[in-house]
């Protein structure tokens, strides 16, 4: 007659298993469509919390897409976190898994961008730097440099138009998306996450800053990915960002 | 209203469950509104406009912070980072009220984002008692323990609810929640008299009282089941069912909570003002 919390949730979680024994009303008969109340909440308020999450996700595929892939997306996969600010980690790697939407490869990483631009909203604070701090170095203590970057600056990379996708579906009169590949920055100059294009190995020279690297052994990695990365350019972006917040220049 | 030392504890006024959307127009004036309650889950990022709009309106009104995560009720033990958590928000914040939900939200790891039921039992009592110790404990003050919303029962239960409340807070010395919302929609559901349930309750232990709109569905077996859906004005049989407390209970602090569907601040500052006039009608 005891209804244990593993019985509950496995009859919660699949509405082909019988509801629990020892469920009631109030005249001890058995609880039948009572139950099915924490089903409905339980699949409604995780659904709704991954439209909230993927809202770009949820515009290409349609409600009705998501609402289903959603249903699946909580079974395999429920918050393992009361925080649901950070819900739908896995959704990326789900997306690329699923068969039917095989011919839509650029999914996983647009629900990659929006997962990135939730975090970057949920980041510590961190103030910048005045950019004339770094103007001020000679040029080789400048390569000697270390940047310290904003919690909430973030990279990804994209064999997709990722940037020019995005804009299209959150933005009036956006440009059609063409096909190249795009990576992304995304800074958070005050409290609205900014994403945008980084020009040639402009990821790989950041993402190496973020590993540790100097300026200078940072550049190296971008030049011999792409010879024409353009250092300046980048780091008007970082800068622009508010997402410069330290200069490291020791060992 | 800049005083600090006038922040720690609730005001027995109207408050409401705060939605960043109001954030301007709080600020700009709050009307009935004198606190406000915040969901602890959604202040536990790093930084940025959440925690800047929270510290802005806790310089300026009284702040309940209400746990919906914690799974107090839950078989397992407490997940140790959530209490860190909490003890976090708690500390920095410094609020005028905490609170909890007796109902479990965690299994195996898994969070279901849901208030979910639990029997009444010597068992699940001491086991409820021992979480709440480690609670206090941890956030080193006295917390709230809020009844839920019943769409069923366990046959196993040996206790009645307001019972069962009274006992926690007597082994734990926290304070308790009276949702009147949930008594009026699990009376509905139980059909037990709410009155009745009001009049059993400790209402010397109750430092908050919450409103919410529920909705009407069937239990499909031609019997309406209400459920405490947080999406519209409260019921006017709620109302009533306030009035019946407060002049019981004398004046409390009194939120309304309207957590989906949410309106614009005109339609929730009336409900507070509603809530306000209930407050100044309690009989001498």
């Amino acid at each position: 007659m005891s209804v244990s919390q593993a019985d509950f949730t496995r009859a919660m979680m699949d509405a082909g298993q019988p509801v629990p024994d020892g469920l009631t009303d109030h005249l001890g008969q058995p609880a039948g469509r009572r139950f099915s109340v924490y089903r409905n909440n339980v699949a409604v308020s995780l659904t709704e919390a991954m439209h909230s999450a993927f809202p770009v996700i949820s515009k290409l595929l349609g409600k009705q897409n998501m609402d289903g892939l959603a249903g699946i997306y909580l079974r395999r996969h429920p918050p393992s976190s009361p925080l649901m600010m950070f819900y739908g980690a896995e959704f990326p790697t789900f997306l690329e898994g699923m068969e039917q939407l095989k011919h839509l490869g650029y999914l996983g990483d647009v629900a990659r961008l929006e997962l990135a631009l939730r975090r970057a909203y949920h980041a510590a604070d961190a103030a910048p730097i005045a950019p004339e701090a770094l103007g001020a170095l000679p040029p080789d203590a400048l390569l000697d440099t270390r940047l310290e970057l904003a919690p909430a600056v973030q990279v990804l990379r994209s064999p997709w138009p990722l940037h020019a996708i995005w804009r299209y579906n959150t933005e009036d009169g956006a440009p059609k998306p063409a096909a190249q590949a795009e990576d992304v920055l995304i800074t958070r100059p005050e409290f609205d996450p900014i994403p945008q294009v980084l020009p040639p190995a402009g990821a790989v020279w950041i993402s190496a800053l973020m590993a540790g690297a100097t300026i200078g052994a940072a550049m190296e990695q971008a030049a011999a990915e792409n010879e024409a990365f353009d250092l300046g350019a980048t780091l008007a972006l970082l800068l622009q960002g508010g997402a410069v917040t330290g200069l490291n220049s020791k060992g | 209203m800049l005083d600090a030392a006038a922040h720690d504890t609730l005001p027995a006024a109207p408050g409401v469950g705060y939605k960043p959307q109001h954030f301007a127009q709080i600020t700009a004036g709050s009307g009935a509104v004198k606190w406000l309650e915040i969901h602890a889950e959604n202040y536990m990022g790093g930084g940025g406009r959440p925690l800047a709009q929270l510290r802005h309106l806790a310089e300026r009104f009284a702040m309940s912070v209400h746990g919906v995560g914690l799974s107090i009720g839950g078989e397992g033990p407490l997940d140790a980072d959530h209490l860190a958590r909490l003890k976090h928000l708690a500390g920095w914040l410094n609020p005028a009220s905490f609170s909890e939900h007796l109902a479990w939200s965690t299994h195996d790891s898994h969070f279901y984002n849901d208030l979910l039921p639990l029997p009444y039992t010597d068992a699940s009592l001491q086991r409820i008692c021992d979480h709440i110790d480690q609670l206090q404990e941890t956030i080193g003050r006295r917390m709230l323990l809020e009844n839920p919303s019943s769409y069923l029962a366990f046959a196993e239960s040996t206790w009645a609810e307001p019972e069962f409340l009274a006992e926690i807070s007597r082994r734990t010395g926290c304070g308790l929640l009276l949702d009147v919302n949930n008594v009026f929609v699990s009376a509905s559901n139980l059909e037990f008299s709410p009155q009745g349930y009001i009049d059993a309750f400790p209402l010397d232990k109750v430092g908050e009282i919450h409103l919410g709109g529920h909705d009407e569905d069937d239990d499909g077996q031609g019997r309406p089941l209400l459920i405490d859906s947080h999406g519209r004005e409260v019921a006017d049989p709620v109302w009533a069912l306030l009035d019946y407390t407060l002049a019981k209970s004398g004046p409390r602090p009194v939120l309304i909570e309207w957590d989906n569907d949410v309106p614009d601040w005109p339609v929730l500052e009336a409900e507070a003002a509603r809530a306000a006039t209930a407050l100044e009608r309690i009989p001498a």
